[in-house]
């Protein structure tokens, strides 16, 4: 099938591009930082005379929430910095007129990209997310609650923006797509703190702002899921941390994700389709 | 390869392209039989490209339909049996020239025993095998023409399509292309050859196609439109009035001064008849130089000095 040969040179591209490379070991840094950080921190707990048992993890916790929320970030940033380019910046070039010119349909491109990109952020979340999870795990012996749905909701995260970003390359320049993606992303983020704090002071206007930009796109949705996942159950039951607030993006809100992603995926397809090359 | 003589390479009928209030293609009606060399020429900016693109779906037409191969353009499966070269050769540079021939070879959905055997044949087709483990990104812009040519002969195509196919190439490069372009007639495979470089399309093509603001001006066979048409500049002395009306039985004629003489006939045949008459009318010639009218002359002729802009 000749999605797959696609697949395969989106793959090879970023290998030869070095892209591969910079990610792993610059992920090692930072795997090591935090490892030696978790360390030093939990030695302190350990030695701390006196602590309640429940309350070291959830310094733990807490610790490992800020893990995530940078891999959170890294991996959305992969996401779109790799993907960002791959179909405006193939149309400028011309490259791309030798791959259509052959007896290749259009939906196959963009598909075979994408899932080129979709295999390389899933080895990227899992190497980084599951390098934090087994450091916690081996250094404190804490294992944190529901990991597999949170990790789900990030994996969906990163593809949510991987579909977003190659929509926008179909019909916009590299640079123009950019600063659609990173605008909207910007925009979630905001709305997403702008939540956070107005339910925290019950503000129903800040917490609607915040639902908006969660429909007009829901990445910061879905890490205030994925971080509601992950908290202990006391920052649950207080619903004080700065990583999770009582406003909790729903299940449907999961949804709309999901469909946000087919629907941007679909569009990206009917976008270049009808693209003079 | 089986050639099916009954549909053409090539058809169009109104095709039209426009971008915005811009007309590129203008109601292109044509018809390329199998197994010719058909030459697009026109200034830059004629529109040749685009109907190229048309042809293989890269663009789509405002208006008009066409067929390739038999099949309505824009059908991905017929590319099956296409080649194509674009004008503005890139390619991904990060592949050597081997893995470059296998993806598109992939592309192409060429069975690996195929591609084994034609990858390294078509490398030494286009001279390259030297290169072929190095990086495009290292290859000099004649170096990469090449190697999308042999991509775009990669699977035996039925037809070819070359936009400006020796536009980056050096004299040695461009004896290679004509080659192979004759070399894929003897097959019976239809070349279909974008070009402004008129002495390519006068050595390589069957029949030429004049282009300028995205309309067709003629259709002609080569070898009519140069043989058809001859001209002859004669200095003589003794040339009466009589004499030179006598002449008109054979040709045109376009100028007279003094001793000086143009002369348009319709075939070359009548050159003997025309020296024997002169001289057995006692005219004392000094020269009788015949001249083929050349395809450049013929291409101001039709698409005009303004080079189309």
């Amino acid at each position: 099938m000749t999605t797959f040969v696609i697949t395969k040179l989106t793959f090879r591209e970023a290998a030869r591009r070095k892209i591969l490379i910079a990610a792993f070991l610059l992920g090692l840094a930072f795997l090591t930082v935090y490892g030696i950080g978790f360390y030093y921190v939990n030695q302190e707990l350990g030695e701390t005379v006196g602590r309640n048992p429940l309350e070291n993890n959830e310094v733990r916790n807490f610790l490992f929430m800020a893990g995530m929320y940078a891999v959170n970030f890294l991996v959305v940033i992969m996401a779109v910095l790799t993907s960002v380019v791959t179909i405006s910046g193939e149309i400028s070039s011309g490259t791309i007129q030798t791959l259509v010119a052959k007896p290749v349909q259009r939906w196959e491109i963009v598909l075979g990209k994408w899932l080129g990109f979709a295999v390389m952020l899933t080895l990227y979340l899992l190497f980084m997310a599951g390098g934090i999870i087994a450091l916690v795990y081996l250094i404190s012996g804490y294992f944190v609650p529901n990991i597999e749905r949170s990790l789900l909701f990030l994996w969906l995260n990163a593809l949510l923006l991987l579909s977003v970003s190659l929509m926008g390359g179909a019909i916009l320049s590299t640079l123009a797509n950019g600063v659609l993606v990173f605008g909207l992303y910007g925009l979630a983020f905001i709305g997403g703190w702008i939540e956070h704090i107005g339910s925290y002071i019950n503000n129903q206007t800040a917490i609607n702002i915040g639902i908006i930009s969660s429909l007009i796109i829901p990445s910061e949705a879905l890490w205030k899921r994925a971080a509601h996942e992950m908290s202990s159950p006391l920052a649950r039951t207080i619903g004080f941390s700065p990583f999770s607030s009582p406003s909790v993006p729903s299940t449907l809100m999961v949804w709309y994700a999901v469909g946000y992603l087919i629907v941007a995926l679909f569009l990206a397809i009917r976008f270049f389709n009808n693209r003079d090359l | 390869m089986t050639i099916s003589s009954d549909k053409p390479a090539i058809e169009t009928q109104d095709l039209r392209k426009v971008f915005g209030d811009k007309v590129a293609v203008a109601g292109l009606t044509m018809r390329v039989e199998q197994g010719e060399v058909f030459g697009f020429l026109g200034p830059n900016g004629a529109g040749k490209t685009t109907a190229m693109k048309m042809l293989l779906g890269l663009t789509s037409p405002t208006a008009g339909s066409g067929s390739i191969l038999g099949s309505p353009i824009g059908e991905y499966r017929v590319r099956a049996r296409v080649g194509f070269l674009p004008e503005h050769f890139r390619f991904h540079d990060w592949l050597t020239a081997i893995e470059f021939l296998k993806v598109h070879a992939d592309l192409y959905q060429m069975p690996k025993t195929v591609t084994k055997r034609r990858v390294p044949e078509l490398l030494d087709m286009v001279g390259l095998t030297m290169h072929s483990s190095k990086k495009l990104k290292t290859y000099s812009k004649g170096m990469l023409q090449r190697i999308g040519l042999a991509q775009a002969l990669l699977n035996d195509p039925d037809l070819v399509l070359l936009d400006e196919p020796t536009s980056g190439l050096d004299p040695v490069g461009r004896r290679l292309v004509r080659d192979i372009i004759h070399e894929l007639c003897n097959q019976g495979t239809t070349v279909f050859l974008n070009s402004h470089l008129l002495s390519e399309v006068e050595i390589t093509c069957d029949r030429v196609a004049f282009i300028k603001h995205g309309e067709v001006l003629r259709i002609s066979h080569l070898d009519t439109l140069v043989d058809g048409e001859f001209t002859v500049e004669v200095r003589a002395r003794n040339l009466t009035p009589e004499i030179i009306s006598g002449l008109t039985q054979w040709s045109h004629i376009t100028r007279t001064d003094g001793e000086f003489l143009s002369l348009t006939l319709d075939h070359e045949d009548s050159l003997p008849l025309i020296n024997r008459y002169l001289v057995n009318n006692s005219v004392d010639i000094y020269a009788f130089r015949p001249e083929r009218v050349s395809l450049e002359d013929l291409f101001i002729q039709i698409v005009g000095t303004d080079g189309g802009l």
